[in-house]
């Protein structure tokens, strides 16, 4: 047992905080740690970045133009990166997409949207649920018929993160409604500009505009853009959810989260003192901040089992739930740390060109909406239900 | 013992609830927050003509004499309704301090305006730095000819974007965390040196932060006795609280209502999800938490108008625990039912969810108030 990163993971960290140090733009930083907007431009300049240096697709093989890390090394990027105020990787292109097309895929379609996908030229959604096919994913609607070399696409995905920055969506579209439900689905790779696609804002409680609803009428798809085989898209879905799947722990967002917190509650008053020294208010920090010091072993424990060439599995699943969890317990501090000051929204100050006097603090407007935004958490990559579910299937044996 | 509301209280109730019906449609509601006011003046008038906004005042006012009760009657309606308008600002804090601090002379030149829907008030208590204790002011009101200067900054002062007086706490002598020394001014908005910023909340309506800045005010500005207002604001702070229970009850209604609908009527794995038991268990702890709620709601309500007591401050400081931890509950588990539909803006459930979270933010959280509590343990 050694709880240490060894003198080569080391050096790695310390890489890659050379490496932050003099590339992550001082403004995308700024807004990434005080919860405020990141434009298209801004997620695209720093891939670009990422890019540059050959570590934007830390989770495809070298001949393709990713960087061979280690399961630790990865996790060492992440943590610094949260930290650093990276912006988080828009993982449908890179980290969903990308894999399902090096696994499956053939040799055109990984020659035509990898390196597109590496120089930020595509911008990849989703097209995974439907309004009726939500945790029930596999009970898609949305139809492809073939005629001649075409599918013709019928429906609508809802939930589509980002969507209106896409040109490119994959979705999952039923081709055979003779089959049991897993069985007719088929994997397509739809250009968005293709005519008969609408995409619909979703307006979401925080008055965000971040996913979207993508209606097809009679979309006219090459059917060179089936990936693998026709009927076989739920083998491929799935092996993508396992990739969405790591990461949703979310364990460096919560610790950025954390100090996050810790700063606002450092200078919001209480009784004459800051939060931070308030006997009540301390201990509930200290309690979320133990949960996730434990939810970090936890990450690092299931990391050097797949180090050590293991799977991860419903373990996943398992942190899954704890780590949305305590983001979110943090994400209700930061509201409360807030006072009455919770209550004003000030859209204004999330703009990090913002230059007027803040109404309380510096980092307040973006708190109570983001903690309404952060609900989600707890739905989205396989509900924190549908997680529980797994667990006791997989491990517990129920 | 009875539970039950008598024949007028029921009809009020009724009253509020079909109007409330008729004209407080959710696509309504979304209008009228849009909206420079942020609440609907045809609403507020209608309230005014029936009667409602001069139910807490005695009859002369064309009130009932309300009490508590009869409060709680209205603000559940109005709740469920998520109505805008501010009632509990204008009637219950701006009458209130007025009524039991002002004299005839005041009282006779405000409450008719208040009980009647005409003039709305707004209560300006909180500042920067109070975090929910209504005794921690650092403005200063000081004398000045036979007058008073006011100089310092309010805090979310709920309404005031749009009120025609604002009701503002200054301190007049003592440390800034005294309850002693506190005094109350009423202040016309549109004088020299009052500066509002104005913002609309998370949840829907209005407000701003008020700037004071060498504000001159005459000497019949001043509501009671200089530095005798701290018991005056704690009073009037309880029967708030009591409405906001009240007003919290009626969006938790609707919120659980709204939920076990969606349980029975959203289908996945073939079966309407209300028959995964784990969901069924948790639709369960949201009503048992609502009726928690309702009980300490009606607790609340009976208390509110009753003389200042140890026991008054208890039953006020629990109820307000408990809705506080029961709205949120209720909004956190109602969105995680729902799914993703129940984030959406265009979907009522989560207007409601988002009332719930913040009455927690208004005149103390479930903490401010367990640490009231706790702190009354010794003299209960």
């Amino acid at each position: 047992m050694d709880m240490n990163y060894t003198a080569d993971e080391l050096a790695f960290r310390d890489e890659v905080r050379a490496f932050l140090d003099e590339n992550l733009p001082e403004d995308i930083a700024a807004k990434v740690k005080g919860f405020k907007k990141l434009t298209k431009e801004d997620h695209q300049r720093w891939q670009k970045i990422l890019s540059g240096q050959g570590w934007y697709a830390t989770h495809w093989p070298e001949e393709y133009g990713g960087v061979k890390w280690s399961p630790v090394q990865k996790h060492i990027w992440d943590d610094e990166s949260c930290r650093y105020g990276v912006p988080r990787t828009v993982p449908f292109g890179v980290n969903m997409v990308a894999p399902v097309i090096i696994k499956f895929g053939n040799e055109d379609q990984k020659q035509k949207y990898l390196p597109r996908i590496l120089s930020g030229e595509d911008w990849w959604a989703q097209g995974y649920s439907e309004p009726g096919a939500g945790s029930d994913l596999a009970s898609v609607k949305t139809r492809a018929v073939r005629e001649g070399d075409h599918y013709i696409v019928n429906g609508q995905k809802t939930w589509t993160t980002l969507g209106q920055h896409a040109n490119m969506i994959f979705c999952l579209v039923r081709t055979n409604t003779e089959v049991k439900k897993q069985e007719g689905i088929s994997f397509l790779l739809i250009d968005m500009e293709t005519p008969g696609i609408a995409v619909r804002p979703i307006i979401t409680l925080d008055g965000e505009h971040e996913v979207n609803e993508v209606f097809f009428e009679n979309v006219k798809v090459p059917v060179e853009n089936l990936v693998g085989e026709e009927d076989k898209g739920w083998t491929y879905a799935k092996y993508l959810l396992t990739y969405e799947r790591t990461g949703l722990a979310g364990i460096g967002l919560s610790k950025a989260a954390l100090e996050h917190l810790k700063d606002l509650a450092s200078r919001r008053m209480k009784n004459g003192r800051p939060l931070l020294e308030d006997p009540s208010f301390s201990q509930r920090i200290a309690k979320v901040e133990i949960d996730l010091l434990a939810a970090g072993i936890s990450n690092l424990r299931i990391i050097a089992a797949v180090e050590g060439g293991g799977m991860p599995g419903a373990e996943s699943s398992m942190l899954k739930v704890k780590g949305t969890e305590i983001r979110q317990s943090i994400n209700d501090l930061a509201r409360r740390a807030l006072g009455a000051y919770a209550m004003p929204f000030v859209e204004e100050e999330m703009s990090l060109d913002y230059d007027g006097e803040f109404l309380s603090d510096e980092n307040a407007a973006p708190v109570t909406p983001q903690y309404f935004n952060n609900r989600k958490l707890s739905i989205f990559g396989g509900s924190n239900e549908i997680q529980k579910n797994i667990v006791s299937k997989m491990i517990l044996g129920l | 013992m009875d539970f039950q509301l008598n024949e007028e209280q029921q009809m009020l109730q009724d009253t509020v609830a079909r109007m409330v019906r008729g004209e407080y449609s959710f696509e309504k509601r979304l209008d009228f927050s849009e909206t420079e006011l942020g609440y609907s003046a045809d609403f507020w008038k209608q309230l005014g003509e029936l009667g409602i906004t001069a139910v807490p005042f005695p009859e002369e006012l064309g009130g009932f004499g309300g009490t508590g009760v009869e409060v709680q009657s209205v603000m559940t309606e109005l709740g469920r309704g998520l109505c805008l308008e501010p009632y509990v600002q204008s009637v219950i804090l701006g009458g209130g301090l007025i009524s039991q601090a002002g004299n005839d002379d005041q009282k006779d030149h405000w409450l008719p305006g208040i009980a009647g829907g005409e003039l709305q008030v707004a209560v300006a208590l909180q500042e920067p730095q109070s975090h929910y204790d209504l005794h921690r002011v650092e403005t200063r009101a000081e004398r000045s000819g036979d007058g008073y200067t006011l100089n310092g900054r309010k805090a979310v002062v709920i309404g005031g974007h749009s009120a025609g007086l604002l009701v503002v706490s200054a301190r007049t002598s003592g440390d800034s965390d005294s309850a002693e020394g506190l005094s109350l001014f009423a202040i016309d908005p549109k004088v020299d040196g009052v500066e509002r910023r104005s913002y609309p909340t998370n949840d829907g309506a209005k407000g701003c932060d008020v700037f004071l800045d060498n504000v001159r005010l005459s000497a019949d500005a001043l509501l009671g006795d200089e530095g005798k207002a701290g018991p005056v604001i704690e009073y009037q702070a309880g029967r708030a609280i009591a409405a906001l229970c009240a007003e919290a009850v009626g969006c938790m209604e609707e919120a659980n209502k709204l939920t076990l609908d969606y349980l029975k009527q959203r289908k996945q794995f073939g079966v309407p999800i209300g028959s995964f038991q784990v969901l069924q268990h948790r639709m369960v702890d949201m009503m048992s938490e609502l009726e928690q709620a309702r009980s300490m709601a009606i607790l609340a309500a009976s208390v509110a108008d009753n003389e200042q007591s140890t026991e008054r401050r208890r039953v006020l400081a629990a109820a307000k625990n408990v809705i506080g931890r029961a709205g949120q509950f209720i909004s956190e588990s109602g969105i995680q039912m729902h799914g993703g539909i129940g984030m959406t803006w265009e979907y009522s459930f989560a207007h409601y969810a988002k009332r719930l979270i913040l009455i927690n933010h208004q005149l103390g959280d479930d903490d401010h108030h367990l640490e009231a509590f706790a702190s009354l343990l010794q003299a209960g």
